[in-house]
This record gives C-alpha cells, sequence and structure tokens, in this order.
C-alpha cells in the first residue's frame, strides 16, 4: 500500500486515560492503520480492545496522545475538533438514541444530516424539495418511513431509529463511515435488516467504511479486510484472499497465538448470539 | 364588571410583557436544555440600561433596542464560561446572575432610578396615535412587539442555524457529529435568551415609571411557572403552538396572581406561591409516576 493511495492513514496513535495515575488504562497502543479508499473494515476484539476509542479518535472525539497523527486525503486533521472533523466521518452509534434526535421529526433529523460538511446559515432547513428527496431515499429502505416525515423520531422502533441514523450518516457522502456495533442493541431480526441495509447503502453509494463488532460470524461475513484488536493493539490483519476461506474457529485460534492468552468472552465465543453489552 | 374587565386588561399586559422572559426561559431550558439563571441579573439590567439612557436624553427606542442588546452580551458572556471555560451550565447563570447585580448598580449608579416625566417609548407610541398612555394602549403595543418577536422566532428556529439549536438541547453528540458547532448554537441561544428578558425589563420599567435593582428577584421562577403552565394547558405540539403556548402560560400565571392578590394575598407572599406552584408543577408527574409502581431514577445533582 502506498501512501497515496490510502484514504485514511493513522500514524502512531495512542491513547492513554488517567495517564500518570493507577488507574491508568493504556486504551490505544501504538496503532498504525492504512484504509483505503473503498475498503469496507471490520474489527473484532474482545470488551475493552480499544475498538470503541479507535473510532471516537477517528472521529475527533478526542484527541490521540502526543506524537500521533490522523491524515485524510494527505491532510493532517489531528487538531480538527468533532464538529470540523464530521465533514469527513458520518458515524452510527450503538445506541440508536445517540444517532438521531427524539424530539425532532424524521424530517428534520434528515435536514439536520444533510447539512455536514457545509455551513449552516439562515436558510430554511427543511425545504420542499428536500423532503421529496428524502421521501425517495427513505422509500429505498421499505421500512414506511417515506410516509412519516413529520413522526417524532422517538416514536420509532429501534431498528427503525438505526436505518435512519444509518441514512443520516450516508446522505451527504462522508468520506469514510463509522459503524460503532450498530447492530448490537437490535434484535437478531432486526439487526439482519440494519447489517443488508448497510452493505447496500455501503456498495451503492462506494462509502469507505469501518465496521466494529462483537459478533465473529459477521466480522468474517461483511467488509474486505478483518482487524481483530487486543488490549490497544491490533493483533491480527487479514485481507480479503487471506480471509475469505477462513472460520470463526480458525479466528479464535489466530486470537490465541497472536494474543497468548484464552479468549474468555463469552459474547464473541457465542458469535451468532447478540452481545449483551457494550464495552 | 369592570372588576373583571380590568383584572383582564392588566393580565393580559403583564403577559405580554412578562411574556417575553418566558420566551427566554423557555429557548434555555426547554430548546436548549440549558438551565440558566442569569434571568434574574438580565432582566434588571435590561431596566437599568434603558433607564439610564433615557434619563440622559437617549431616544427610548433606541434606549429599548440597547436594553436588549445589553441582555444578549450578558447571555453570550453566561454562554462563554458554560462553552469556552467548561464551567457547568446551572453555575455559569448563578455567577452572571450575582455578578450582574453589581454590574446594575454600576450602570444606574442608585438603586433606583424614577422615569416619571420621562418620554419612554409608550408616550412615543400614545403620540402616533394622538392620544395620551392608556393600559389599552399599551396593550396594543406590546401585542405588535411580542408578534414581530414571535414572527422572527418562528422563522429563527426552522433555520439550518435554528434547527441545529433545537437539536443542541435534545441530543448534543449527535449534532456535533453531523457537523453542527454545539458550542455556537449555545451561544446564539442563551444570547437570544436573555436578550429577550432584558426587552421585557426594559418595557416593565417604562411602563411602571421606575428601573429598581432588586425588579429581577425570582423572574426566573416566574418565567418557568409561566411556561410549565402554558405547557400544561395547551399541551403544544410543533414551534409556532408551544411560542403561543408559553405567552398564554404567562397570561394564564398573571390572571392567577392577580385574583390571588384580589383575594387579599398579601404581596410579600408572592413569591412564594410562585415557587410552590412551580414545585408542584415539578413534583406532581414524579409523584404520579409513584403511585402508579413506575420506578423513577434520581435528579440529576450537576
Amino acid at each position: 500500500m502506498s501512501e497515496t493511495q490510502s484514504l485514511l492513514q493513522l500514524i502512531c496513535v495512542n491513547k492513554a486515560f488517567a495517564a500518570g495515575t493507577t488507574d491508568e488504562v493504556k486504551a490505544l497502543d501504538n496503532i498504525n492503520l492504512d484504509v483505503n479508499a473503498g475498503d469496507f473494515i471490520t474489527i473484532i476484539g474482545s470488551n475493552g480492545a480499544g475498538k470503541t476509542s479507535l473510532l471516537n479518535i477517528i472521529a475527533g472525539v478526542y484527541p490521540p496522545d502526543k506524537g500521533g497523527k490522523i491524515i485524510i486525503n494527505n491532510r493532517d486533521i489531528t487538531n480538527f475538533i468533532e464538529h470540523k472533523r464530521a465533514q469527513y466521518f458520518g458515524r452510527v452509534y450503538q445506541d440508536p438514541s445517540i444517532g438521531t434526535a427524539a424530539k425532532m421529526t424524521i424530517g428534520e433529523n434528515l435536514s439536520l444530516a444533510i447539512a455536514r460538511g457545509r455551513s449552516r446559515g439562515l436558510g430554511i432547513a427543511t425545504t420542499k424539495r428536500r423532503l421529496t428527496h428524502f421521501r425517495e431515499i427513505l422509500a429505498t429502505l421499505q421500512l414506511g418511513l417515506e410516509d412519516r416525515l413529520n413522526t417524532l423520531v422517538g416514536t420509532l422502533s429501534g431498528g427503525q431509529r438505526q436505518a435512519l441514523a444509518l441514512v443520516m450518516a450516508t446522505i451527504s457522502r462522508p468520506s469514510v463511515l463509522l459503524l460503532d456495533e450498530h447492530t448490537a442493541k437490535l434484535d437478531p431480526n432486526t439487526a439482519g435488516i440494519v447489517l443488508t441495509l448497510t452493505e447496500n447503502i455501503v456498495s451503492k453509494e462506494k462509502i469507505t467504511a469501518i465496521m466494529v463488532t462483537h459478533n465473529m460470524e459477521h466480522a468474517l461475513i461483511y467488509g474486505n479486510r478483518l482487524l481483530m484488536m487486543h488490549k490497544g493493539r491490533t493483533i491480527v490483519d487479514l485481507n480479503y484472499q487471506q480471509r475469505r476461506d477462513i472460520t470463526v474457529i480458525d479466528l479464535l485460534a489466530a486470537f490465541e497465538r497472536a494474543s497468548g492468552e484464552q479468549l474468555a468472552d463469552d459474547s464473541i465465543l457465542l458469535s451468532t448470539s447478540k452481545p449483551s453489552d457494550k464495552n | 364588571m369592570d372588576i373583571i374587565g380590568n383584572l383582564l386588561n392588566i393580565s393580559l399586559y403583564e403577559g405580554l410583557a412578562y411574556g417575553f422572559v418566558a420566551i427566554g426561559v423557555y429557548i434555555t431550558f426547554r430548546v436548549l436544555s440549558f438551565p440558566d439563571l442569569s434571568v434574574d441579573g438580565s432582566f434588571p439590567l435590561g431596566g437599568a440600561v434603558a433607564a439610564v439612557l433615557i434619563i440622559n436624553g437617549v431616544n427610548p427606542w433606541l434606549a429599548t433596542a440597547a436594553a436588549l442588546l445589553s441582555g444578549s452580551i450578558a447571555g453570550l458572556c453566561t454562554a462563554l464560561l458554560n462553552t469556552k471555560l467548561r464551567i457547568n451550565a446551572l453555575l455559569s447563570g448563578i455567577l452572571m446572575m450575582v455578578a450582574l447585580y453589581s454590574v446594575n448598580l454600576l450602570i444606574m449608579g442608585r438603586a433606583n432610578i424614577p422615569l416619571l416625566r420621562q418620554v419612554t417609548v409608550f408616550e412615543q407610541a400614545a403620540g402616533f396615535f394622538k392620544t395620551g398612555p392608556s393600559l389599552s394602549l399599551a396593550i396594543i403595543f406590546i401585542a405588535v412587539l411580542a408578534l414581530i418577536i414571535l414572527l422572527a422566532l418562528n422563522w429563527f428556529l426552522r433555520t439550518e442555524i435554528g434547527l441545529a439549536l433545537r437539536a443542541t438541547g435534545d441530543n448534543e453528540q449527535m449534532v456535533r457529529g453531523l457537523g453542527g458547532n454545539t458550542d455556537m448554537t449555545t451561544i446564539v441561544g442563551v444570547a437570544i435568551s436573555n436578550g429577550l428578558v432584558s426587552l421585557s425589563g426594559a418595557l416593565i420599567a417604562q411602563n411602571q415609571g421606575f428601573a429598581d435593582v432588586g425588579m429581577g428577584i425570582g423572574m426566573i421562577v416566574m418565567g418557568l411557572a409561566s411556561v410549565i403552565i402554558g405547557e400544561g394547558l395547551f399541551r403544544p405540539k410543533g414551534v409556532t403552538a408551544v411560542l403561543l403556548a408559553v405567552f398564554g402560560g404567562t397570561f394564564a400565571y398573571r390572571l392567577f396572581i392577580g385574583i390571588a392578590l384580589r383575594l387579599g394575598l398579601p404581596p410579600t407572599n408572592l413569591k412564594l406561591i410562585t415557587a410552590l406552584l412551580v414545585i408542584a408543577a415539578l413534583a406532581i408527574p414524579y409523584m404520579r409516576k409513584k403511585l402508579k409502581g413506575e420506578w423513577v431514577p434520581p435528579a440529576v445533582r450537576m
């Protein structure tokens, strides 16, 4: 991978919380990552492996420790604060209530999302033209949301809200889509629907995506590259070829080889079940 | 009949004039989820600025506009304390409220400035209609002003910035994730809120004929009471309905207070009654849930 090719680069990214105290936690330990345009990377790891910290560092929720760099399209964005970074990154969170605004309508939520990367002015936000546009996009989800643009988002189900959050994260075509265990809080059936939607949107819009998951099977089915994280480091990095004929069992073996310990996280071992908790 | 008519008229005037305070409180508490207590300081600030400018011969319209601006600056300071210095919202407001007490005294030079025999916006409005100042004229004048401000807010809250401002109070994390600058929306919201509160202070001072450094005491609770009553009475849906309901709530609150006073309630007990009213409005939903056996999480401390 040459440098000019990669869309997103993380160079020497470290993150320690409560540094210098007895409670010090090394959330990220010298992460170097090159993401190519068009990649769909799945990231797997147990609780506390640093998956969510990695997405938070990319999205700018907090900065990396001194020396770390985040580069997108050859531009150093390490010092961009979160709302300035948002022009590059769409994000879907684990909890549907974080990705959407409950007391506002579907139309208003989408109007907020479509303004990503542009300066917000004094023009009316929810115009008729935009509503028509939203209706067309929502119709492709086949969830009936297109007829409910004036419905408050708080009255939708978790799955509907997460589908909406997905549309909101991608409607303004960000460079990279960050998915943070976005199906973990949904029932298996709804999770399947949202994952299919995710794959459709990613392939149709040709968005580069990074998907954090607790579920080994999902990590193997989706995407073209797989990263496994452990204690803040990436311990396994499989490209499309390497990944193709690997099973969950192989993945577990790879984990034990790389980390030198047994995987003791039920939610990962039971790869088809719904993980119960967030790290 | 006359007594009732008079009571209704006074309540209508007060409902409109204090309605700006309620709208301000609504913007911070409800829209932004920013419990801003600077209101008790920015209300007399508006009265102080308008009074000092008027007795120094400044055009009363200009003085009223300056009062509105001064309130926005006070709100700006409160929001800066919170967003840039990371001071808790409640404390930012309290700090500003305390600081404004001294600032108001500095502006006024004394605790009370009489405006008798000064030309105020009410006299100018009366002059426009070639009559003397009267209660009905004051009502019409403030109603027009309220209409203008309601239309402006109704438009503003639907703009891209306005939408981001509303979403900031609903889900700040999401707004930042979508590229919205929540520091900016908070600053704009708190500034508009305190500007309206100061405008109210300026109008009340001119109509009652004096500005007093103590005229803002309890203003925040009064504003909250009005908002809660408005929401409870009218159960509004949508931006326009809510704005109207807040004015309606202020009118209802003033009418309630007016009736209580006529029935012999000592004016000194007014703040106590208002506080009890707000306590009841906040506690009743909790008690109701508790009686139904529902679990309610403990109140937020910070």
